[in-house]
């Protein structure tokens, strides 16, 4: 199967960002053991030199990593004419066991990538390179997680076997075996959409707080993260209910074709650009001890706040109005 | 937000003039860089053309086909197997086909002769496909003979040629009376090519394969969605190989790329020195160079996109059309149907544009680190 396009590019993508990673993590271990900002040795001056290529390419293979993301998503889509009894996207990651590890390993490191990149900016705030330890030591952490990932997803590829004619001989090729299925499992549709209004909430509650008074950035972090948890189960288990308005089709893929007018995209991007700016908030009101930062960081970490508390608004403000305009009803007497 | 625009803005259009004031090196860039998105692109675009013609052509077919085998081989069905087939439930018509091969040494090609279902022509005359008739320059009224399974002469006059949605399935097709056929070949009646049959619910497809295996054992049977997806792996197959093919010239691109960017002429050495000592950081190179890297990079995917869009679906993509197609003596003139896919630019994108980044940004961090008393003095 590595003879598709899409496949090669998304393959290409990952080992040109896993050898920029690697390079990287590398470059970190001399980095940490070595750093002194106030010498002035030849080796100081090319780790600071070093630093300018090393924050390059990562912004550029994390940046393509994000685009992956979607890439492999939507090859997921296309490939399931190829695979019997797959329908959409969910059905080719159900052809083996990897595919749905693979689409949530991509999924984080896509935050960890937007997390370390927000760090970046903190850090380049500050006059002395404040939290250049704590970045690269950040980054032996996102390197293996990047490399599991493409490594998955290189497993996943190669394991793929479309069914198609292979002997002009047999009798029957196909029949009806069952080889993958678009089920996936889902909570209940009130459980789930109640608890997304509960943690959105609470995230609000707690955003406002912070845009106030400046405290809680931790704890607005980890809430926008539990909101992505939260939502994507609610999408796949109820909106994508309401979305394509059949009480059995719990796709979270398809809203993004043209079918259904790519309604979608209202609700993903929000909602990453939410989570990963509220995990930006917290890092930056984290980055507030930093001598050198205690004055840039809490005002970074309020705007990040201020744009995820907008995005979450407009994630809410997508799902209710899908629920509400679709023609299916879920809860008697409610929409 | 207004300030990070504006210096972004500001960066532009320095990088702008920078790249017209070196005309020919970053032209030079430009064309290699175009030919290159130009040739993926248009490999790209033709076999997913291609693919939409295969769908489009089998969308009505029916969806069971059933062959009689002998041997591993092939063989004529009896009539007798075709009422056997009507009594599995689910199925809902039913019916023998007769086609075959005929080897026509004037036009040194072989035509595809078949007996349509519905509407066949009266005995003596044929309807042919617009590949026969430019190959044997016959029009409608003129006469073709061919010999026949025993030696002796058959003539069909021409009663009306086929112009249909998709020229790459009617090209090459005879189209005959039964009575002609069994003629033509010494079929005996009762004998059928193959037989394919309907079956109304799609979920009973796979179920009605297998009563007919049971059945009929010695039966092939193909699923017109096996069709389907051989012919989309087949494409992807031949895609990717030539895909395959074609990064030793992305590779050699990416090395000429890496060459431009590292071999910095005196004077943009001593430009970027210059720069450096009027107050420019080493991020604000890096950030010019960067933009550089975009402004070529998408110049050269827009031109080389839109001259392989023209290429394919004006020309008919004459450069890679033998490969993708596959080969036969007859094919047709085949215009496909403009289509424009955004997860396609996006492959494409990835395929082309991270080369280039990849190669070059090693390059752009050593010219942006130079110091300035190092050039300048």
């Amino acid at each position: 199967m590595l003879f598709h396009p899409s496949i090669i590019a998304l393959l290409l993508a990952s080992a040109l960002s896993s050898l920029a990673l690697v390079g990287s993590a590398l470059f970190a271990v001399t980095l940490l053991r070595h750093w002194n900002l106030s010498s002035g040795s030849e080796r100081q001056i090319v780790l600071e030199q070093r630093t300018y290529l090393v924050t390059t390419v990562l912004k550029l293979a994390l940046i393509f990593e994000a685009g992956s993301l979607l890439l492999f998503v939507f090859n997921a889509d296309k490939m399931a004419k190829l695979f019997v009894g797959a329908m959409c996207a969910v059905g080719t990651l159900n052809v083996n066991p990897y595919g749905f590890p693979a689409l949530i390993l991509k999924i984080a490191v896509f935050f960890l990538s937007a997390a370390w990149l927000m760090l970046h900016h903190i850090d380049s705030q500050g006059y002395d390179y404040p939290l250049i330890r704590v970045k690269y030591a950040a980054l032996l952490f996102l390197a293996p997680v990047a490399l599991v990932s493409a490594f998955v997803q290189l497993t996943y590829f190669l394991d793929l076997k479309a069914d198609v004619l292979t002997s002009c001989c047999s009798t029957l090729f196909g029949g009806s075996t069952v080889v993958t299925t678009n089920n996936m499992g889902f909570a209940p549709e009130a459980w789930s959409l109640g608890g997304l209004a509960l943690v959105l909430a609470a995230t609000g509650l707690v955003g406002l707080w912070h845009l106030k008074r400046g405290r809680g950035g931790l704890a607005y972090a980890l809430l926008s993260l539990s909101v992505l948890v939260v939502a994507l189960i609610a999408i796949v288990s109820a909106i994508s209910v309401y979305v394509y308005e059949q009480p059995h089709h719990h796709c979270p893929f398809c809203m993004l074709k043209q079918e259904y007018g790519y309604v979608g995209y209202a609700l993903y991007l929000p909602l990453f650009l939410g989570t990963a700016t509220g995990i930006g908030a917290g890092l930056a009101s984290f980055a507030g001890r930093w001598p050198s930062l205690s004055l840039a960081s809490p005002a970074l970490s309020k705007r990040f706040a201020y744009v995820s508390l907008l995005s979450f608004l407009v994630f809410a403000g997508a799902a209710v109005g899908l629920i509400m305009k679709s023609h299916l009803i879920l809860f008697e007497g409610f929409a | 937000m207004k300030i990070y625009l504006r210096r972004q803005l500001n960066l532009l259009e320095f990088t702008l003039s920078s790249l017209l004031r070196r005309k020919g090196k970053n032209l030079a860039l430009l064309v290699v860089f175009s030919a290159i998105v130009f040739m993926l692109a248009s490999a790209l675009l033709y076999s997913h053309a291609l693919r939409r013609e295969a769908a489009i052509l089998l969308k009505d077919a029916p969806e069971l086909v059933i062959q009689k085998m002998v041997g591993g081989r092939h063989d004529l069905l009896p009539q007798a197997n075709l009422a056997k087939l009507a009594e599995v439930r689910g199925i809902t018509q039913i019916h023998g086909r007769l086609w075959g091969y005929l080897f026509d040494p004037i036009a040194a090609a072989n035509y595809t002769v078949m007996v349509p279902q519905t509407n066949p022509p009266e005995p003596g005359f044929a309807i042919i496909g617009e590949g026969i008739s430019g190959a044997r320059g016959a029009e409608p009224g003129d006469q073709l003979s061919f010999k026949s399974h025993d030696g002796g002469l058959l003539t069909f006059r021409v009663a009306q040629v086929i112009a249909y949605e998709s020229a790459l399935a009617t090209s090459d097709l005879f189209l005959v009376n039964e009575d002609d056929y069994r003629r033509l070949y010494g079929i005996a009646p009762g004998l059928f090519t193959d037989a394919v049959a309907k079956v109304r619910n799609p979920r009973e497809v796979g179920k009605a394969a297998e009563k007919i295996a049971e059945l009929l054992p010695d039966s092939r049977i193909v699923l017109r969605d096996e069709i389907l997806r051989t012919y989309e792996s087949v494409f992807d197959w031949r895609e990717g190989l030539l895909l395959v093919l074609l990064t030793g010239a992305v590779l050699a691109f990416a090395i000429f790329a890496w060459e431009k960017a590292s071999g910095l002429s005196a004077e943009e050495r001593r430009e970027i020195g210059i720069l450096k000592a009027v107050g420019w950081e080493t991020g604000d190179i890096l950030l010019m160079k960067m933009w550089e890297g975009g402004v070529m990079s998408l110049s050269a995917f827009l031109i080389g996109y839109l001259l392989a869009y023209l290429h394919v679906f004006y020309l008919g993509a004459p450069l890679f059309e033998p490969v993708l197609k596959g080969w036969a003596t007859m094919y047709p003139a085949f215009r496909p149907t403009p289509f424009i896919d955004g997860f396609q630019v996006a492959t494409l994108l990835i395929l082309t544009v991270l080369p280039y980044l990849a190669a070059t940004v090693v390059p752009i961090w050593r010219a942006a680190i130079i110091d300035p008393d190092q050039v300048m003095r």
